[in-house]
């Protein structure tokens, strides 16, 4: 493993060659081009393919195609590129086509502002296209886990075939940190994944009806279609024991913290700070949001615990909907936020959790 | 006695079409079929179709086939060309599909010269959708969306994509052919085979737009149809080689 100091973006863009991604489609939005600007030098390096598509529908469709034919394939954009990628990513969930994308998030609504934001959440983790479908989303708070989870994450989409989403913010996508960086597989093992598609990617087959590869984001037999939703419902159920968080310091928790990516982050350095003080506060970050880690919440000490205090930078609070399904009416629900681009401060983060301890 | 005529193989034995009765369609599929059967390439052959009743054909062909979003055809096959250059990758659009919401992928696709083959079944109108008007409709010709006939005024002209296309320095072979006669159907079918051939040969973007007919939503019989495109597609649509490189 090399140990290499690298800008978020970029670090993801090198996790994906290295797992294997052989094609990138994207266009220009900030905070994000150095994802692009990375894979147009390193792809054709390693014998991959980077196109600069004419619009972010067009980017998406063109990784539909690319992993149809059985590449390892990534997009990436930022917020209002991310609704226009919807089209296209609901026929990589409609079709069963493994794809990876990023969405390096920032203020919205809108064209909203090219600062960090984390105002995505609904969209990222309820409805990321048409049609109900549902995908694995993970969100990494530092640059290694950025890495990690891109590396798992083009594994998760090959094995399920379907598209995976890597949500971050500005902040974890523009940061340099030192990272670890994973093997990089090679030319011989990056064919193989390719050559055990075969069976179902649009490269030709023999002439021989039953064989042929038939990518469908759709069906005209309604029969059909119920069952396929059937069989990805399923699916999705099977997914709850797969989701990830990062508990800290819980089991006498008075004031638990909890967010994802950055915010949560910057919660865990306050959680420090406040127990340095006597006060007892602990930490759930969820390292996944789809699936979302609700049994997390099941380890809070609620005979102890005088609040829960969700940190966002989105207003109106988004993540704290699944908060409130997890913790189940057991404590209060209290929110630190922020918006617009403005990034999270631990003094707000302080402040509002010696709130809720003051509190009687 | 000798077989001297046949299905194309590349027709699935036990399907039927989903056309409509004379949608020339049907006709365009089965040179598709015997371009394929005669250059033997269905084992690396991959369409990408568009949304529209070109759909009507994915249960009923025997190559490969995926389908793009609405428009995005030259898009997605640009993801699978690229990546997989050994393939024979064609699209199949209708206007609607090609020229008015996939306007950006197919000028785009056709500006970088990939090495794909478009074709583009130009029948002047929304057919599976029920008869909206298209951005190839006629002036004063009647669309669901357009009661009273496509005005200029309100509506634009019909949009010519070979001569558009004709603007770009890259592509590499533009042909508008139709399907109304006997002698126009083999120079499709020729058509057809050329712009294959050019991919197979490495030289980029070809396009045959193909002039057909929809007898449904123009609500003519198919005889009729063949008619209006010799009296009224024919002088706004000329046939012939746009671009040959
Ligand atoms: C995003 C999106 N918008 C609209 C539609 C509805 N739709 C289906 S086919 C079609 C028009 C097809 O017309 P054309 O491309 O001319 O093909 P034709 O049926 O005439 O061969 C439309 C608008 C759709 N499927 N997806
Ligand atoms: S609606 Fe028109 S284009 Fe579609 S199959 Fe029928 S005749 Fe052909
Ligand atoms: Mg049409």
């Amino acid at each position: 493993m090399a140990r290499v100091f690298m800008k978020g973006t970029e670090a993801i863009a090198e996790a994906a060659v290295r797992t294997g991604c052989r094609f990138f489609a994207g266009y220009p939005i900030t905070p994000q081009n150095e994802i692009p600007e990375y894979f147009s030098r390193r792809l054709p390096e390693v014998g991959g393919v980077f196109v600069q598509g004419e619009s972010e529908v067009a980017s998406v469709s063109m990784v539909y195609g690319a992993a149809s034919g059985g590449t390892r394939s990534m997009t990436s954009s930022s917020s209002p590129g991310i609704s226009l990628k919807s089209e296209g990513i609901s026929y990589c969930a409609a079709a069963r086509i493994p794809m990876v994308y990023v969405n390096v998030s920032r203020g919205g609504p809108g064209v909203g502002s090219i600062q960090p934001a984390q105002m995505d959440y609904l969209q990222a983790t309820k409805a990321s296209g048409n049609g109900g479908f549902r995908m694995r989303v993970f969100a990494p708070a530092s640059v290694q886990e950025a890495v990690d989870m891109t590396y798992k994450a083009f594994d998760v989409a090959d094995q399920y075939r379907r598209p995976v989403l890597i949500l971050i913010d500005g902040v974890v996508g523009t940061m340099m940190e030192p990272v670890e960086l994973p093997p990089m597989k090679s030319d011989e093992e990056v064919a193989a994944m390719k050559e055990a598609k075969k069976a179902w990617t649009l490269t030709g087959h023999k002439l021989d009806y039953a064989h042929r590869a038939w990518i469908q984001p759709g069906n005209w037999s309604t029969k059909v279609m119920q069952s396929d939703s059937e069989e990805d419902a399923a699916l999705y159920k099977s997914w709850q024991k797969e989701a990830e968080a990062e508990e800290f310091m819980l089991d006498d928790a008075e004031v638990v913290l909890t967010g994802y990516g950055i915010s949560a982050r910057i919660g865990k350095s306050a959680v420090k700070i406040l127990r340095a003080e006597g006060i007892k506060a602990g930490l759930i970050r969820a390292k996944t949001v789809y699936p979302f880690p609700y049994e997390a919440y099941d380890h809070i000490n609620y005979k102890k615990v005088k609040g829960i205090l969700d940190i966002e930078m989105s207003i109106p609070a988004l993540f704290v909907e699944d908060v409130q399904v997890a913790v189940k009416d057991r404590a209060p629900i209290s929110t630190c936020l922020c918006s617009g681009g403005n990034i999270m401060t631990r003094e707000a983060v302080l402040t509002a959790a010696r709130k809720i301890m003051e509190a009687k | 006695m000798e077989l001297i005529y046949s299905r194309t193989k590349t027709i699935q034995e036990d399907k039927v079409s989903g056309f409509c009765p004379g949608c020339m369609h049907g006709t365009v599929m089965k040179l598709i079929g015997e371009v394929i059967d005669e250059l033997g390439i269905i084992e690396k052959t991959a369409c990408v179709l568009g949304i529209g009743c070109c759909g009507l054909q994915m249960d009923y062909m025997a190559y490969d086939n995926a389908t793009a979003p609405h428009g995005r055809a030259c898009a997605v096959a640009t993801g699978l060309k690229r990546t997989n250059p050994d393939t024979l990758v064609f699209t199949y659009q209708g206007d609607g599909d090609l020229a008015s919401i996939g306007l950006a992928e197919t000028m785009s696709a056709a500006n970088r010269g990939e090495n794909i083959t478009v074709i583009f079944i130009n029948n002047g109108i929304y057919g599976m959708t029920g008869g909206q008007m298209a951005p190839t409709t006629l002036v004063g010709m009647k669309a669901s969306t357009a009661p009273f006939g496509r005005n200029a005024k309100d509506h634009g002209y019909p949009m010519h994509m070979c001569e558009i296309l004709n603007q770009l320095t890259a592509p590499a072979y533009l042909v508008r052919t139709s399907c109304n006669n006997p002698q126009n159907v083999m120079k499709t079918k020729n058509a057809i085979k050329k712009a294959f051939k050019n991919q197979l040969e490495g030289k980029g973007f070809s396009m045959v737009e193909i002039v057909t007919s929809c007898p449904t939503n123009w609500g003519l019989d198919p005889l009729k149809c063949l008619d209006y495109i010799e009296e009224k597609m024919l002088p706004e649509y000329p046939l012939g080689v746009i671009r040959d490189r």
